[in-house]
């Protein structure tokens, strides 16, 4: 915890960020990358759109490739920012302080982003409504034992549900924005957002209760998300997919990749805007042992997998773990043990957890190691299916590749934003950390 | 300054530097007496609740109540399409597949408290309210940053503009503020 700097200071340091103009090259340049990628992201959704789903390289037997692929990816990605802000408040974890809010913004990008993609995938988007249940004059209700509208109705609470809970959780640091804007244009964008928040006693009680009741349901609502999601595979009598360790195995990878994105996105946060006070070395630290430790509940399962095949004496099952491993896709199943499995190793040694590059660096091979992972989950297990003759390769076109890169072009584009506008830590938090009025 | 007319006046402000020495007044303040007070803080402080007459907390029955309605209503409307309204044979299901009815009901029952929470938090705290008298007070730009208030209402069966002025000047504030209204 930073124990030096007095309420003033955590304040003035954070909303001088954003009240006060200063030339960042880095973060021009970077949101000059990233809005020429979110450019291509939209030119190419908007050709998809005119042309359809045969500018992807799927096809039957392979119907899901990397549409799903980064739909649950991203979705992934978004979990660990409720977690650490929710799952770790009701633990009383007093570290999260510092990181819960861009853990937040995460996961309100990510799960935007995550929910474009089932609907790109859906060949006629401009009938996604009909997933929604309204009385319409054809008569048609959405199917209520099909994994995908119980998908649905998972990502529309959850989206409504982290921007609530993210939004809730700025307005008292938004008021002290409006306080101390001194150009009239700040004063009425943030006076408007904080919605006239004063920071009376009575409110702030049931403020602390709102935030408890909220990271509750949060809590609950990012383990059911996953489990909807794992389920859509689970449900499908395939190879592979069929079966019971689905749910917990989707929980965890989502964790796993979600705590190494908010690595990736704090190391650079913390080293451009100077906030080596609030996010110290010990924050980090932290991170990089909750995803060792859900590293190894990924390894557990990768693990389990192989057993499983191997324990049910079915055909099927046993071919499609031989054909990860020794299949057309087994770089990529190799690249994922790799990348998530044996890189992960070196979070045991506290020098690499404490060297800030480092951790960076095994952030992004687990993010891509987790994205491997979701892709072989999905082609390896539709390319060879129960018969030969159905059998077929999925081979990403062009315009896969630019829709990938593009969201996360976009990503960090919406991410860039709100580093620039809104505050990244919780500045009345950490003042409440640092004031020592907090019972032990 | 002139104004006898308390009328015109929300109340009086002591602003303090700590979170001590506020909740030292707000025990001083409650014990001689006064009943309408308000206190602005940047933070959350313990240690307040007993000075302000605070009822129980609400905000839980919203939950509940905003749970019920979306678990009630969703399982309701999966009934009505699949069973009544338009029922599919889909491989010889029961039209009432109860189990499969869970997800979505369980995902709208979360929706449901957590727009109940939020609605509750707004009103009960009446925001949004952009125009308040107490930010009359010039230094109250403070309460959002390191400062910390206390204000005797007008309203309070005890006030009295030169004896609570007194009163709160005794407590060693920073300063005392007039709170047009």
């Amino acid at each position: 915890m930073p124990t030096e700097s007095s309420n003033a200071e955590v304040g003035d340091k954070v909303s001088d960020l954003i009240l006060i103009p200063q030339r960042r090259w880095l973060w021009h340049g970077a949101f000059g990358i990233s809005a020429v990628l979110s450019v291509l992201f939209f030119l190419a959704i908007g050709y998809l759109f005119v042309v359809g789903v045969g500018i992807w390289g799927i096809n039957i037997p392979v119907a899901w490739g990397f549409a799903i692929t980064n739909y649950v990816w991203w979705i992934g990605i978004g979990m660990a920012g409720t977690f650490i802000s929710a799952a770790l408040l009701l633990f009383r974890q007093q570290w999260r302080t510092s990181i819960s809010r861009s853990a937040e913004a995460m996961t309100v990008f990510a799960v935007a982003i995550a929910a474009l993609f089932p609907l790109l995938h859906l060949g006629r988007p401009w009938f996604a409504y009909w997933l929604a249940p309204y009385p319409d004059t054809m008569n048609i209700w959405p199917q209520w034992r099909s994994a995908l509208v119980w998908d649905f109705f998972a990502i529309f609470s959850y989206l409504i549900v982290s921007v609530l809970f993210w939004y809730v959780g700025m307005i008292p640091d938004l008021a002290c924005l409006r306080d101390r804007a001194r150009k009239r244009p700040a004063q009425i964008f943030y006076g408007l957002l904080a919605l006239g928040w004063r920071g009376e006693a009575r409110h702030w009680r049931r403020y602390q209760m709102a935030s408890l009741l909220l990271a509750g349901l949060a809590v609950t609502l990012v383990f059911s998300v996953h489990s909807m999601v794992a389920l859509a595979f689970a449900e499908g009598n395939t190879p592979g997919w069929h079966s019971t360790i689905f749910p917990p195995f989707f929980v965890v990878g989502a964790l796993f990749s979600g705590f190494a994105m908010v690595l990736m996105l704090v190391i650079p946060v913390r080293a451009i805007f100077g906030l080596q006070d609030f996010i110290t070395a010990q924050h980090l630290d932290s991170m990089a042992k909750v995803l060792l430790a859900v590293g190894l509940i990924i390894t557990y399962s990768y693990v389990i997998e192989v057993f499983m095949a191997w324990y049910s004496a079915n055909p099927y099952e046993i071919y499609t773990m031989q054909n990860r491993m020794v299949g057309a896709y087994a770089p990529l199943y190799w690249g994922m043990i790799f990348c998530n499995v044996l890189v992960l190793q070196a979070l045991w040694f506290k020098r690499v957890r404490l060297n800030s590059i480092a951790l960076f660096l095994v952030g992004t091979a687990v993010v891509v190691g987790m994205w491997l992972e979701r892709f072989m989950l999905i082609v390896t297990s539709l390319h060879r299916d129960f018969l030969p003759s159905a059998w077929g390769m999925f081979s990403p076109t062009l315009w896969d590749w630019i829709i990938l890169v593009g969201s996360m072009g976009f990503f960090a584009m919406l991410f860039l934003l709100f580093v620039r506008f809104l505050p990244v830590v919780s500045i009345f938090e950490i003042r409440r950390a640092t004031s020592g009025t907090e019972k032990k | 300054m002139n104004g006898s007319d308390t009328s015109i006046m929300y109340g009086l402000m002591a602003e303090f530097e700590t979170p001590t020495f506020l909740v030292e007044a707000a025990r001083r303040t409650s014990n001689a007496g006064y009943q309408v007070i308000e206190i602005y803080t940047p933070f959350p402080v313990e240690g307040l609740e007993k000075f302000l007459g605070q009822r129980r907390n609400r905000l839980s029955l919203f939950a509940l109540v905003g749970g019920c309605i979306g678990a009630i209503s969703s399982y309701f409307l999966e009934y009505y399409s699949a069973v009544i309204d338009y029922p599919i044979n889909v491989g010889g299901r029961p039209y009432h597949s109860w189990p499969a009815f869970i997800p979505a009901t369980v995902e709208l029952t979360i929706l449901g408290a957590v727009l109940a929470i939020v609605l509750g938090l707004f009103l009960l705290n009446g925001l949004p309210r952009l125009n308040h008298p107490v930010f009359n007070v010039s230094q109250f730009d403070l309460a959002t940053q390191d400062r910390f208030f206390l204000c005797v209402k007008a309203s309070d069966s005890c006030f009295d503009k030169i004896e609570t002025r007194r009163f709160l000047e005794s407590l060693k504030p920073v300063n005392v503020h007039r709170v047009e209204k």
